[in-house]
């Protein structure tokens, strides 16, 4: 189950590696809320990995420790070796919400990264520019955001991501908005670019398909407080298609990880919603 | 009658907005001249607007004396409102601290009027503009500090999230995100604080100057002379409409994105063939994929 046939990789250097990281908040009442418990969870360089889990589980929470926002009470980030826990700046983060800036043109929005980390100008703009068109947004740079669409925000916010400059990418459900149509074709399209760009990508959703069809490896976490559930290995062929999600293969994964996802929900069902209260909700 | 027709897609024209109420304006002040005539109401209960125009004429020299001062007054309180609603707002928006100690104070210091407050300080300023600006400034700058609060409050707490994982600093954060979120806002207020700065200036001078519109105002009705009563409201007002539209036209050149689709080219505006230019570009918007 965990060997892994994946055409990336693979028994290499850790690029990203996540050890025990546990983290609670308070409640209203000040009583400890766990929210996630001893996760572990690596990623090795240039692989896709999937994390789902039901919505509330401490997802997000996740990603602001492993992006240096928040820190966790025990555990350790390491990438390559060195533990980045608390350090903003060493992974790029697209949240769930596109978070594009009312005020700045499409090139100003992307180019936020390499701005604010007093890159030069003209260097970052034109290295924009080339992208652009990659991302669907050519003859969009002089305008504000008001005017893309959904899909469009999305990619804007991709590549504002990806013009960070970073090795590791982290996506808190970047198509959650989507409809489905455009979201599938937003699959297809992230597994294109991501093929050239190479990157490592750690990725936040609730949609099991999605997961088989994006990533290498899938952790299926439990509902709050979070730990790790089950590891899926996706061995299935690069580069996929829209054609992959008819095959066998696919079918067993995807059940495989719904197996793991129901399982969970029969779990938090049966020992009731209490350790569900509280307003923690982050994702 | 379509007496405007709106182009598609492109935003509104500022004229466009401003001919019904030109005709309402002209429509009344014809009514007023001509039951004035028609009734022959004395000047001194009511002037007709013709007769208002002529004082101004006539009088020009002794209003426009009066007026530098009012309008000093008017542009100076303003200043210091906005200095001072500006410092307020963001040390509320940004401490909690102040937000909980100075914040209802504020609030609270609204229910003292104004006019009582006048004269303690002339007392304490003397008999110049101090007291006079001040009063201004006091009418002024409450509304400002409330929308420069709820402006830099409307930051959210995932934006901040994401210019601290790109490692944005405190200043950073300050003028590429907080101060961008909280400028419509401030202008919303800042156009509300314009024309109290002439309700202001105006009462201030009631309370106690020697010159002025207001103090002019004060003599004139003492003396029945309503046609320049009248001369001096019209200056006033003038005053605040063209503070509120020098607000306006500030606004829309800082916040170009609350008026079209598109980042303004401002290089078009100084050619001569612009409007060639404006409707080519508006011609060549790409279309939306996805």
């Amino acid at each position: 189950m965990f060997g892994r046939i994946g055409s990336l990789a693979h028994g290499d250097v850790t690029k990203l590696s996540v050890e025990k990281l546990t983290r609670s908040f308070r409640d209203q009442h000040g009583r400890p809320l766990p929210i996630l418990e001893g996760i572990d969870l690596y990623a090795g360089e240039n692989e896709f990995v999937a994390i789902v889990g039901p919505s509330g589980c401490g997802k997000s929470t996740l990603f602001n420790i492993v992006a240096g926002l928040l820190l966790p009470d025990s555990g350790h980030v390491y990438m390559n070796g060195k533990d980045i826990k608390g350090t903003p700046g060493s992974v790029a983060y697209m949240m769930q919400k596109d978070l594009l800036l009312d005020w700045r043109t499409i090139l100003e929005n992307v180019t936020l990264g390499p701005e604010l980390s007093g890159e030069p100008r003209p260097s970052f703009r034109n290295r924009a520019r080339d992208l652009m068109r990659r991302f669907g947004l050519e003859g969009f740079e002089s305008f504000y955001p008001s005017a893309l669409s959904g899909g469009m925000r999305q990619r804007a916010a991709l590549l504002r991501t990806v013009l960070c400059d970073k090795r590791v990418l982290l996506l808190d459900e970047p198509f959650g908005a989507l409809d489905a149509l455009t979201r599938a074709a937003m699959h297809v399209w992230l597994l294109d670019i991501w093929q050239d760009f190479r990157r490592t990508v750690l990725f936040i959703t609730h949609d099991p398909e999605e997961a088989v069809f994006l990533s290498d490896r899938i952790y299926v976490l439990t509902s709050r407080p979070a730990r790790v559930k089950g590891i899926v290995e996706v061995s299935l062929p690069r580069p996929r298609g829209h054609e992959i999600i008819g095959t066998l293969e696919f079918a067993q994964l995807k059940r495989r990880v719904l197996d793991l996802v129901w399982e969970e929900e029969a779990r938090s069902l049966r020992s009731g919603p209490s350790e569900c209260s509280g307003d923690m909700g982050d994702d | 009658m379509a007496l405007v027709q709106p182009r598609d897609g492109s935003p509104k024209r500022p004229d466009e907005g401003l001919l019904v109420p030109a005709l309402i304006f002209i429509g009344v002040l014809a009514t007023w001249e001509i039951l004035t005539r028609l009734l022959e109401i004395k000047p001194y209960l009511l002037p007709s607007p013709v007769l208002i125009v002529q004082t101004v004429l006539a009088d020009w020299p002794t209003l426009f004396s009066n007026y530098r001062v009012t309008l000093s007054e008017i542009l100076l309180g303003f200043v210091l409102a906005f200095v001072v609603a500006m410092a307020l707002g963001i040390m509320i928006a940004h401490s909690s601290a102040f937000r909980r100690g100075v914040y209802p104070l504020i609030i609270a210091s609204q229910t003292v009027p104004m006019i009582a407050v006048a004269p303690v300080l002339i007392i304490w300023f003397g008999y110049n503009i101090i007291p006079r600006v001040l009063v201004t400034a006091l009418i002024a700058f409450f509304p400002l500090t409330v929308t420069t609060v709820t402006g830099f409050n409307a930051v959210e707490d995932d934006e901040v999230n994401l210019f601290r994982s790109m490692n944005g600093t405190r200043t950073q954060i300050f003028f590429k995100l907080s101060l961008p979120t909280a400028l419509p806002f401030i202008f919303a207020g800042l156009k509300v604080s314009a024309t109290l700065c002439v309700i202001g200036a105006t009462v201030g001078e009631w309370i106690g100057a020697d010159r002025g519109l207001g103090h002019l105002i004060v003599l004139d009705t003492a003396q029945f002379d309503t046609p320049r009563v009248f001369a001096s409201i019209l200056l006033l007002s003038i005053s605040g409409v063209a503070l509120f539209l020098i607000v306006s036209l500030f606004e829309r050149i800082a916040l170009p994105w609350r008026h079209g689709k598109q980042a303004p080219d401002y290089r078009s505006l100084f050619l001569p063939w612009r409007h060639f230019y404006a409707s080519r570009t508006a011609a060549t918007i790409p279309k939306k994929e996805v």
